[in-house]
């Protein structure tokens, strides 16, 4: 068998592909990674198909050995990457061997980064997925485990790979101060003009609470003309509004179903966005339409195919 | 009558009605079907509750304007009759002040003896509204009023695996160890959820229930644990 072995696990670091779907109706949830943008970057810098298990390190803190020869890619937060000692380039691919040690320190911007080997990860698919997600206790490589000191990743060797780096102007910034695009939907019609106007001018924090399932803000309350609704489906990214009248953007790991009012959800490019965040980061809130969401959404497709990357070797 | 809402970038909603009732959940489990082998690959997933489903749709295959006439093509014409359409599955529970930690406390609140609430939780046929919370929870309905309570008012941070609950009219079988806040009254030996075994779970939404009281011999016989 040939693969990496975990040295440090890092503080969270999960194994996950792009998610678990079709399964909502048994009450299981997505998983996969939260960050889509540099999860596909480090599958496409390798050339893989974009739903190969990789890691997903929030924080950092991450060392592994090398047990294979192969290719690495790191993307995502800016957490320091490094190769028997010696600094590398993110969002470039590099070559490993056998007895190489890779260490990726701690984000000095952003929180989640992606580390991608060459065809991915082989972990055993859990309802049709390697997504991991710890509350369930499924996916990763046994029951829904953060990985592990001792953990054994395997991979297969890769020798041949095309290599590949992403142009810096390509790169994406982690801001701790962003606008994210909101649709309107769901209970919307709950909350007063003024509350959404409030909602949607207003300066709101990233609380301590904020993990996989959900990021809880602070800041000026918002509040619904209904304490709660019968129960229903929970899309990515709605953005929920307790008792408290304090927001909760619901992220991959989320409820599948609830019964708290919602005045929207957010868009995915900007729930990726809001997951490179810690705590005490400021956020705004924009409204747009859902036309205007459909068409960011093609455009950033568009532009990831068509974005090049500059081969290396 | 039916309203579609959006829900987010590429998920809408669908409400049937606005309160529970068998013949709006018949109405949503006619659309889950109708929907997953209409829409097929434009479906990334479902999800069923007590009078709405969320649909989740590839943006990339399809638009919102699309997926919203074909939405309103497909379940206007849904009908109406039909109330019961799921297996009748037997879910044995032993109800005590041993497995059912408020069994007692619930019985003191709602003016009954604790035989009487065991007789009436258990004589009602429920119905599977929706699965949710987590995998393989299981929302029946609708608890008789007489022995509805509602959560505790600090949940616990602990509730075993299988335990029997009851929140206002709502009542379920945790299907694994999990924190939760429901009216504890016994333990039902079936398992819930198990990803290993095909299907994953005993029942499925729109499918009745009924819990038959055993003893606990009986319930250990089951492979109960105390």
């Amino acid at each position: 068998m040939s693969g990496f072995k975990v040295i440090q696990p890092g503080l969270f670091t999960l194994i996950q592909d792009a998610g678990r779907y079709g399964h909502h109706r048994i009450g299981l949830t997505t998983g996969g990674p939260l960050d889509a943008n540099a999860f596909k970057w480090a599958n496409r810098l390798l050339g893989n198909p974009l739903n190969c298990s990789i890691l997903e390190v929030s924080i950092g803190g991450l060392v592994l050995e090398a047990e294979v020869s192969t290719y690495l890619v790191v993307t995502g937060a800016a957490m320091p990457l490094k190769i028997n000692g010696q600094e590398q380039d993110r969002w470039h691919s590099h070559r490993v061997k056998p007895g190489d040690r890779i260490e990726l320190g701690f984000s000095t911007q952003g929180a989640r980064a992606y580390l991608a080997v060459s065809g991915g990860f082989r972990v055993a698919p859990r309802f049709g997925s390697s997504a991991t997600v710890t509350r369930e206790g499924i996916g990763g490589l046994c029951n829904g485990n953060k990985l592990q000191q001792g953990d054994y990743l395997p991979c297969n060797e890769q020798t041949t790979n095309k290599a590949f780096r992403l142009p810096e102007k390509h790169r994406p910034e982690y801001s701790d101060d962003i606008s994210l695009r909101v649709i309107t939907g769901y209970q919307q019609q709950a909350f007063s003009d003024a509350d959404k106007r409030m909602f949607f001018s207003s300066e709101y924090k990233v609380t301590d609470r904020a993990d996989r399932m959900g990021y809880r803000l602070a800041g000026p309350e918002v509040k619904p003309s209904i304490d709660g609704i019968l129960s229903e489906g929970i899309c990515h990214g709605a953005i929920q509004i307790p008792a408290d009248g304090q927001p909760i953007v619901l992220l991959n790991d989320r409820q599948t179903i609830g019964g708290y009012p919602k005045i929207g959800s957010m868009i995915s490019l900007d729930t990726a966005r809001i997951a490179q965040l810690l705590p005490g980061a400021k956020v705004h809130f924009e409204e747009i339409t859902i036309d205007d969401a459909h068409n960011l959404h093609c455009l950033a497709q568009a532009k990831f195919e068509r974005t090049a990357m500059e081969a290396l070797e | 009558m039916m309203q579609i809402e959006v829900a987010g970038e590429n998920a809408l909603i669908v409400y049937f009605g606005e309160k529970t009732a068998p013949s709006v959940s018949a109405k949503v489990q006619q659309a889950v079907s109708l929907l997953e082998s209409e829409l097929a690959d434009k479906l990334i997933d479902l999800v069923p509750s007590y009078a709405s489903l969320l649909v989740i749709y590839d943006l990339l295959a399809c638009d919102h304007l699309e997926i919203k006439s074909t939405l309103r093509q497909l379940l206007g014409q849904l009908d109406n009759t039909t109330q019961n359409t799921g297996a009748l599955i037997t879910l044995p529970a032993y109800y005590s002040p041993e497995s059912g930690p408020d069994l007692q406390d619930l019985a003191q609140r709602t003016g009954h003896s604790v035989g009487e609430v065991i007789q009436i939780h258990s004589q009602m046929e429920y119905r599977v509204y929706a699965i949710g919370f987590a995998p393989g929870f299981a929302y029946l309905g609708e608890v008789d009023p007489r022995i509805a309570a509602p959560r505790l008012s600090t949940p616990r941070q602990k509730v075993p695996k299988g335990a029997v609950a009851i929140a206002d009219q709502q009542t379920a079988v945790y299907p694994a160890v999990s924190p939760g806040g429901w009216n504890l009254i016994g333990l039902c030996p079936t398992p819930m959820f198990d990803p290993d075994k095909s299907p994953t779970m005993p029942v499925q939404v729109g499918d009745r229930v009924r819990f038959k009281p055993i003893n606990r011999d009986q319930y250990l016989e089951l492979g109960g644990q105390l």
